[in-house]
């Protein structure tokens, strides 16, 4: 006992910071500040030498500088005599544009082959496995190029649509043509217009501003009834009939103001050696958009097979004891639990969807990359700050995206007691 | 009884009749097709596509697959001999293929990389398979340095005295364990440090003027194709590895310093494209080195992939950590471990078991992104094509070159996808 106390009451030695575990990890802790503060101020003072020995400074004002050159797809008004911010902004909303058209359809087409390839369908399964394999086991990059590379030599140009005996012709009652150029697809137009608004960069026609408010109304709407269904249900025991309820909800409103706008399509017509008229979509993007979504689509796809393999037999079972149809044991039983297996990894994909949207520099796409760390980079010289500010929107997009999509998956999730 | 029984009821057969067969419609092949392809209105559909998709493919490929072509100096002399039918011209790989598999290295010294890679398979055998002898693991060790003097070529005896550096650490290490276990992995590390720094380098131009033993050195700019794909992939591999884990380990560390350190470099290298961090090392990288330093683009990629795949699997090995028993960690705490004893001995084995398919999806990624280089103009196999296509004789061509690419590294990927099955049923202990 003696020596116990003696012990707890002897003074703090320098050899404890070393041998007693409650100091030794604040003492870690102290050295590994000093390194890494160290090292910190050796790259800030290499940064700061190498920079006055250039004759540069650190200096964002470029970003108001003209621009000086064009972009091919803006989605906000945009001309070469914009500043280099507005270019920033333009790339962004192209990269982000990208990303969600992507997203959208590799997660249609991933849980389709991955359910697939489940399938008692000796001949689909096999072909979706070969899919998959296909597409995970080479690189992504040489996945655009052949895309790329199939629309660019594979389909006709706008010279062959000419003439009386063209080589090429137009698909659905000439309404799209699939050129070397890129495709024409028909636009909406309206015939009454409502005037456009101008929002700083984007001007925006009363017309698309009404029709989208329309359809959120409707959405809101279509819940509000399902909500009601349901709350009768609870009470009663039945289910009222909903769907032509949900399809006049959902589609009425919008058919009735595009017919009182006036809104008739327009076609590309050929005019002279190229298409005019209606929506252009450039090969580029498309090229990006279709390996994006087929590569992420072969993810998403074993992702999506290996949440409904990771629901135990018993489940389906106890849903067929229960009575339930296969259809219903998947939509109520399976999938909402196999969802919370595929969410996390799912997240994932879209996140690397986003990043692989950079490799758009390969078929000439003009995102993020290709004006603030393409071409503003090379005109105004300024590396280090394009750089910064390149990799520091690519990471608040990667957060964002990630954030809200956490906030999903925990409103999924299961809640133990 | 059952004689009894058949004698009072005379009807009962006492004999079996001999088996029918069965329907012809539930045997052989007409059943599994009634089965497997035509079980129900939707599954008739889904048959008639399948066949219709595979009938369209092996349509538009099958002829230009079977009217190839092999030898041809050039494309005009290819579409000369097809005569106007759709043929694939592999004259081109044929003529390039040492280009695409070893860019512009010097076509004497070919079997220095040849020799490299069948080395490679040598000395990563023993590491992959359990059945090979264990004494190989020297060979295994020693095999880096001799890479990469074989590649880069030089006098051999830069490699040998980087290589006595690790001789000289374990000489400390032997000598201060005496003191303290802690003094001495420290002693061994400073002492490698300083031997490669102060004295490796005086050294080995010493020895190099005594016995010039030396091979044709090769610059970095020579190199290309899947050499440079390979070096990149390999030894990124395994240097991300290790240092994985390390990272895994300083998220989970108490220590919260060291914690928000990994957390915070996880988090940014997972949250911008492996393209930005490749453009940082071809044009920043200057800008954060002593003035006047440069070096290598190569050895710059390798890091910086090293970084990226790294973050990747702190991630995975964090999930093989998550998936443990909460009874591990307080089992090796009740046998009285140290920290790194029970990391070493029964939380890490068990974590690394458990994200064995992440970590090797992360090594499939990480050897599929080595194509980005390209834009850094590395001369992977991709930049190769182009310069390939920019040859008069073979401009235009496309798709035999795209194919023979996407066919090796499919090869690559999918044999390391195969040999992580075959490792994760090997490691199974489950009796499931």
């Amino acid at each position: 006992m003696a020596m116990m106390s003696e012990t707890q009451g002897s003074s703090f030695r320098l050899s404890m910071l070393i041998y007693d575990t409650r100091y030794r990890s604040i003492t870690i802790q102290i050295i590994f500040l000093f390194l890494m503060m160290a090292g910190a101020a050796w790259l800030i003072d290499n940064t700061l030498a190498n920079l006055a020995e250039k004759g540069k400074d650190i200096d964002f004002s470029f970003l108001w500088a003209r621009a000086g050159y064009d972009i091919n797809q803006r989605l906000v008004d945009y001309t070469n005599d914009s500043p280099h911010w507005v270019a920033w902004v333009v790339g962004l909303l192209n990269t982000l544009v990208l990303a969600a058209v992507a997203c959208i359809t590799a997660t249609v087409v991933g849980v389709m082959a991955g359910v697939l390839r489940l399938s008692n369908n000796w001949i689909i399964s096999k072909l979706m496995a070969a899919y998959v394999e296909m597409f995970r086991n080479i690189p992504l990059l040489l996945w655009i190029l052949v895309i790329y590379a199939v629309l660019t030599e594979i389909t006709p140009s706008p010279n062959q649509f000419r003439g009386d005996n063209p080589s090429a012709s137009m698909f659905m009652f000439d309404s799209m043509a699939i050129t070397n150029r890129g495709s024409y697809l028909p636009s909406i137009l309206f015939s009454r217009s409502l005037g456009d608004v101008n929002l700083g960069l984007l001007t925006v026609g009363v017309n698309s501003l009404v029709l989208i408010a329309i359809i959120i109304a409707s959405v809101f709407g279509y819940r509000a009834l399902q909500h009601s269904a349901a709350a009768t249900q609870e009470s009663t025991g039945d289910r009222p009939v909903t769907w032509w309820k949900s399809l006049l909800i959902l589609f009425g409103p919008l058919i009735l103001a595009m017919i009182a706008m006036g809104a008739h399509l327009e076609l590309p017509v050929l005019k002279g050696f190229n298409f005019s008229g209606g929506l252009f979509v450039r090969n580029s993007f498309i090229a990006m958009w279709l390996a994006l979504t087929l590569y992420t689509g072969a993810f998403i796809a074993e992702i999506v097979r290996a949440g409904i393999l990771a629901i135990s037999k018993g489940q389906s079972e106890a849903a067929f004891a229960l009575g339930l149809r296969p259809g219903r044991t998947m939509s109520l039983v399976i999938l909402p639990q196999a969802l919370r297996v595929i969410m996390p990894p799912l997240i994932s994909q879209y996140l690397n969807i986003t990043k692989n949207t950079s490799l758009a520099l390969a078929v000439g796409y003009m995102d993020l990359r290709a004006t603030l760390g393409g071409i503003t980079l090379n005109q105004t010289g300024r590396e280090l700050e394009c750089m910064m500010l390149m990799m520091l929107t690519y990471l608040v997009i990667s957060l964002i995206i990630s954030g809200s999509m956490n906030v999903y998956n925990n409103s999924i999730m299961l809640r133990e007691r | 009884m059952s004689d009894t029984h058949s004698q009072t009821v005379a009807y009962v057969r006492d004999s079996m009749l001999p088996e029918k067969s069965p329907p012809s419609n539930q045997v052989g092949a007409i059943r599994w097709l009634r089965e497997n392809l035509l079980s129900g209105p939707l599954n008739i559909i889904l048959t008639i596509l399948s066949i219709l998709i595979v009938y369209v493919l092996v349509r538009a490929i099958g002829p230009w697959l079977l009217h190839s072509i092999w030898n041809a100096g050039s494309l005009s002399e290819c579409r000369e001999i097809l005569n106007g039918e759709s043929g694939a011209c592999f004259g081109v790989i044929k003529d390039r293929w040492h280009q695409l598999i070893f860019g512009f290295y010097p076509p004497e010294i070919y079997w220095r990389p040849v020799l490299t890679f069948v080395l490679m398979l040598v000395a990563i055998a023993p590491i992959l398979f359990a059945g090979v002898p264990r004494k190989m693991l020297w060979f295994s060790a020693i095999f880096p340095a001799l890479a990469f003097w074989l590649i880069w070529g030089g006098t051999i005896w830069f490699t040998i005295c980087v290589l006595l550096g690790f001789v000289v650490g374990y000489v400390a290490f032997v000598l201060l364990r005496r003191v303290s276990d802690l003094f001495a992995v420290i002693g061994a590390v400073v002492a490698t440090v300083l031997w490669w720094v102060f004295l490796s380098g005086p050294l080995s131009s010493e020895l190099a003027q005594i016995l010039p033993l030396k091979i044709q050195h090769v610059k970095s700019h020579e190199l290309g194709g899947f050499t440079v794909s390979i070096i990149i992939g390999v030894t990124g591999i395994v240097m991300s590895l290790p240092l994985g884990i390390l990272l895994c380990l300083g998220r989970q560390s108490d220590m919260p310093l060291v914690k928000w350190i990994s957390v915070g470099f996880i988090e940014f290298i997972r949250g911008v494209p492996l393209i930005t961090l490749l453009f940082t090392a071809s044009l920043l990288l200057n800008y954060f080195l002593p003035p006047g330093t440069n070096f290598d683009i190569l050895l710059r990629v390798i890091i910086m992939v090293t970084l990226f795949s790294a973050a990747y699997i702190a991630e995975v090995v964090r999930g093989g950590f998550a998936a443990l028993p909460r009874g591990q960690y307080e089992a090796a705490d009740a046998l009285g471990l140290d920290y790194w004893k029970a990391q070493r001995l029964i939380l890490l084995p068990q974590a690394l078991k458990i994200s064995i398919p992440g970590i090797v999806n992360t090594f499939i990624g990480l050897f599929k992104d080595t194509t980005l280089v390209v834009f850094i103009g590395i001369l992977d196999p991709i930049g190769l094509s182009s310069a390939i296509r920019a040859d008069s004789n073979w401009n235009g061509i496309v798709w035999e070159l795209y194919g023979f690419i996407a066919l090796c590294f499919f090869i690559f990927c999918f044999s390391m996808s195969r040999y992580s099955q075959y490792l994760e049923g090997k490691l199974k202990t489950d009796h499931r």
